[in-house]
Formats: C-alpha cells, structure tokens, sequence
C-alpha cells in the first residue's frame, strides 16, 4: 500500500455510544492533516484508533509493515508533579527496545540529539513543569520522535496555551514536516491553527468534507460539522471563520467600525 | 558501647531487626508506585482486606501467607472490577470491598476465639515473635519485588506516568497493572506479621513521599524511597528495644519524624528564590 494508514469504513464506540461512524480516511507519507469538529466528533478518537488503543467495532485499519508511530498526548491529561526530569520523560520513548532500568550511551544520545533538535537540551536535567508551555508540548513531541516515528500524532497541541506558544509548536510541526514526517493534528482552533495548515478533515463522527482550508473551510461545510451557522471571511488570503451569534452579541456592547473583508464559499 | 550492641547479642533481635529493614526496603520499593499511581488508599483498604483472609486461612488450615495472598490478589482484581463502573467510583469500591472483608475477618475472629492472640499480632505487628520461616517470605517477597521493578522498570515507569501513551507505544499495561497488584497483595501479606495491618499503609505511603520532597527525578526517588524505608525499619526496632514500645510502631514514627523534618527544611527551600521557568 501507498499509504501509512488507512481507515476503511471504521465505526468506533466507547460502551454503547458509537464516537466514530463509518470513517473512511488514509494518511500518506509527507501529508500534514489537521482533524476539527467540535467537542465529541471523535477527533482522540481517530488518533486513538490509528495508535491501536480503541478496536473498532466495525471496519478495517490498514497499517503499512513495521508502521512506527509516535503519540503526542493533550498535555492537559500530564500530571505535571510527577518526578520525571525532561530526559527521563523522553526517555519513555524507547520502552520496548531496551530491558535495563538505565539508558545505554547510544539512547542518551539519540535523546540528546532529539532534544538538541527541538532546541531544549539545555533543560534536560529539569522537572518537567519547570519549562515554558511550548517546551512543556516539546518534551512529548521529543518522546514521539525518539521511537523514530514515520507518523505523528498530535492531540490538540495547541490547547489553552497562548499566542506566542500556538505559534512555536505550529512552527515545530511545520519543520518537522519538512524534515519529512508525516504528521496527523487534532485541533479546535479554527483560525489559529487550522487555517495554517496545508490539509483538513472536518470531523463529526464521519468525515464531513477533506481538502485544503480554503476549501473545506466553507459556511455549509462548517454548519455540517458543527451543527451551526457559521461565516468566513478571508484575510489576507486566509479563510477566517466567524460565528454570526458572538459578533451580534459583541456590537451590541460596543459599535465596531465594519473592515474590509471578502466573503468566502 | 557494649550497651548499644547488647540486643544483637540476642538471635530473636537479630531476625527482628533484619525483617524490620527488610520489610522497610520492601515497602519503600513498592510504596514508589503505589504513591504515583494514586494508589494510596488502596494500600491502606488491602491491608484490612487481607486481615480478612488471614483469619479465613487459620480457620480452614491453609498456609498463612497462600490464603492471606490469594485473598489479596481476588480482593485487588475485585476493587478493580467494581472501581470501572462510573457510578461508584475508586474510593468507594475500595471502601465496600476492604469493609466487608474487614468485618468477615473479624466475625471470624468473634466466632473462633482461640486463637485471637495471633491476631494482635495481625493488627499491630510483632517484630521479636519473627521465626525463620517469616524471615525468608520476606527476603523472597523482597527479591521478587526487586526483581520485578527491575525487569519491568521502563514499561512500569511509562504505564505510571502516562498510561494511555504507554499502551499506544506497545506496553500491555493490563498486564503491567495485574503484576504489579500481585506484587503489592505479596508485600501487604509478607509484611502484615511485622508490621501490623493498620501500620502498613504508613509504611508504603511515608518513605516514597519523603523521597519526593527530596528530589524531581524518579530514578532518585526510588533510591531515596528504599533508603528511607529500610533506615526506618532498622531505627525503629532498634529504638523500639530501648523504649520499650511496639517496635511496628516505632519504625512508622521513625519514619514519620524523617517526614517532619524533610517536609519543614523542603518548605523553607521553597521558600528562598526560585528558578524561573525558562522562557522559550
């Protein structure tokens, strides 16, 4: 197969409540893919499918042979006083390939080298909740990569962190893209974050639409997935999605002076 | 000087002293991740649990520590199976299950009166009645558990700092988890005659926070954390031949004293000027 994971007709449930329905998606070498739909349309629930963590109850993944695959958790879910220094917790990536507590000299080096690649080797030897937000999110995506990874999976990265560090980690995932990496994002963030993005699924328990921002993001498309309505603009080029509802609530607080946008879709 | 050796002189204080730093190694060990998986409840409920099982392992003739383990390991599997329903909850499940095993212990004990002596020494430890048989459960006891944390170290630390990840990175952590509550029913068993039931749980929760304070790496908290243990278990009895007080009771004072201390001077570092997160 051409692709490094393929989801034919995946239904996914958590007990009796179906979260995925019939999710026909594949992700190639090189593609750079952003998940959005809102809170519950199943977007963990494709990456946890593809990690292998939830079975489908109906479908088939189709992975290609020896698939390795690196899992960047919501870094909400860390429990940031546990005692692991930023080394340590990298080290985590290489649990199976090695059987002694103690890290040999080449996998302290290939962390070394991880960690000097995404610029925090000089907070090796810290707690991991002395660092900023978007060291905080390079620890893992440093653990991710030490596997070695083909794919990576990246849950929500951006969430309630700020604008300074949405935009170091979006910086990071484009590198590590360019460095050839094959790379799946979860994210709420339309504007922020998804709009930057060279391709998107619009997720609500099925795939709702596939293709460029420009051309997913579109008033009907994003009513489909988020069961409201929804405009955009475009900005410089960029679809910026605005909710009609927060806008009037907003001017009638306070009058703003109308800009100069063009509508979209 | 010849006083402060004086109590090696005798063999039942020696085996004493021994199971008492033994049993402080074991539960400092173990107690790491009991700690770090949130676990510390359930160490307390699995010791009254166990009280349980012992009593019902005198009644029918079963070896002491086969009945009392098995009870443990089916009492842990069973506050696991009633813990995932989401309308009770962890804490709950722990409390219905080590309750009712608890009060079946003791309605044992009410029934069969004869042997209610050995019970004491079940609830609040007798560290000078250890013979050599109880010597080597704990040493083995202490060796597997080692062993254990030793070959499952990595897979063991990942599945406790971030389960999900772990079994998506390829660690059975199903597996994992079903070990380790092996491992901590064996230490609750093995050290419930030294220790005593109700000071167990101090035991396996003091020393790993100890360590904590001390330290941010979790490779030094489980050194530090075995330190403080088996320090405490060999203070604690020693003082406990000149006090002349439980020596289980000793070892847990010991310990919380040591705890005092750390957590006041951690306190007053906290206090001086901190790095700052670094910026980037």
């Amino acid at each position: 197969m051409d692709e490094l994971i393929r989801m034919e007709k995946v239904t996914a449930a958590y007990g009796q409540d179906p979260v995925l329905v019939n999710v026909d998606l594949a992700v190639g070498p090189g593609d750079f893919v952003g998940i959005v739909g809102p809170s519950g349309s199943g977007k963990t629930s494709v990456l946890r499918v593809m990690t292998g963590s939830l079975r489908p109850v109906a479908g088939r993944v189709a992975k290609a042979p020896r698939l390795r695959i690196g899992y960047v958790p919501q870094v909400d879910t860390v429990n940031w006083y546990f005692p692991v220094t930023v080394r340590e917790a990298v080290l985590m990536g290489r649990t199976g390939d090695r059987r002694l507590p103690w890290a040999s000299r080449e996998e302290l080096r290939l962390a070394d080298e991880v960690l000097e690649h995404l610029g925090i080797a000089e907070v090796a030897g810290r707690h991991i909740r002395e660092l900023s937000g978007g060291q905080q999110q390079r620890i893992f995506v440093a653990r991710a990569m030490l596997r070695r990874p083909q794919l990576l999976l990246l849950d929500e990265p951006t969430s309630g962190v700020d604008v300074r560090t949405r935009h170091d980690v979006l910086h990071l995932l484009h590198e590590l893209h360019h460095d050839g990496l094959a790379i799946v994002v979860t994210t709420h963030d339309l504007n922020g974050v998804a709009a930057h993005l060279p391709e998107l699924v619009c997720l609500h328990r099925e795939v709702i639409a596939r293709g460029r921002p420009r051309e997913v993001l579109t008033p009907e498309v994003l009513e489909r997935t988020y069961g409201a309505p929804l405009e955009v603009l475009v900005h410089g080029g960029m679809p910026v999605v605005v909710d009609p509802a927060a806008i009037a609530k907003e001017e009638k607080v306070v009058p703003m002076e109308g800009g100069h946008h063009e509508h979209a879709g | 000087m010849s006083t402060l050796v004086e109590p090696f002189s005798f063999e039942f204080f020696r085996n004493g002293i021994l199971v008492a730093t033994l049993s402080g190694i074991l539960t400092g060990l173990v107690g790491v991740y009991v700690v770090l998986r949130g676990m510390s409840y359930i160490g307390h409920g699995l010791s009254h649990a166990i009280f349980g099982g012992a009593v019902a392992s005198f009644v029918t003739n079963v070896n002491f520590y086969l009945g009392a383990g098995a009870w443990g390991v089916v009492a842990t599997l069973m506050i696991n199976r009633v813990a995932r329903r989401r309308t009770i909850g962890a804490d709950a499940a722990i409390g219905v299950v080590t309750s009712a095993s608890l009060a079946f212990g003791l309605a044992l004990l009410s029934r069969f009166r004869s042997f209610t002596r050995n019970f004491e020494a079940a609830l609040f430890g007798n560290v000078l009645g250890v013979e050599l048989a109880d010597l080597a459960v704990v040493g083995g006891v202490t060796l597997a558990a080692a062993v254990f944390v030793f070959m499952l170290y990595r897979p063991l630390l990942f599945a406790t700092f971030d389960p999900e990840v772990a079994e998506a990175s390829g660690v059975r952590t199903g597996w994992i988890d079903a070990g380790f509550a092996v491992v901590l029913a064996a230490t609750v068993v093995a050290t419930m005659q030294i220790l005593g039931v109700l000071l167990i749980a101090a035991m396996l929760v003091i020393p790993p926070v100890i360590g904590r304070l001390l330290t941010d790496s979790f490779g030094k908290m489980l050194g530090l954390s075995v330190l403080v243990g088996g320090l405490s278990g060999f203070t604690g009895m020693y003082l406990s031949w000149y006090l002349n007080i439980s020596s289980g009771a000793t070892v847990v004072l010991v310990a919380a004293a040591v705890f005092v201390v750390v957590y006041a001077v951690s306190g007053a570092r906290r206090r001086l000027p901190q790095r700052e997160p670094a910026v980037g």
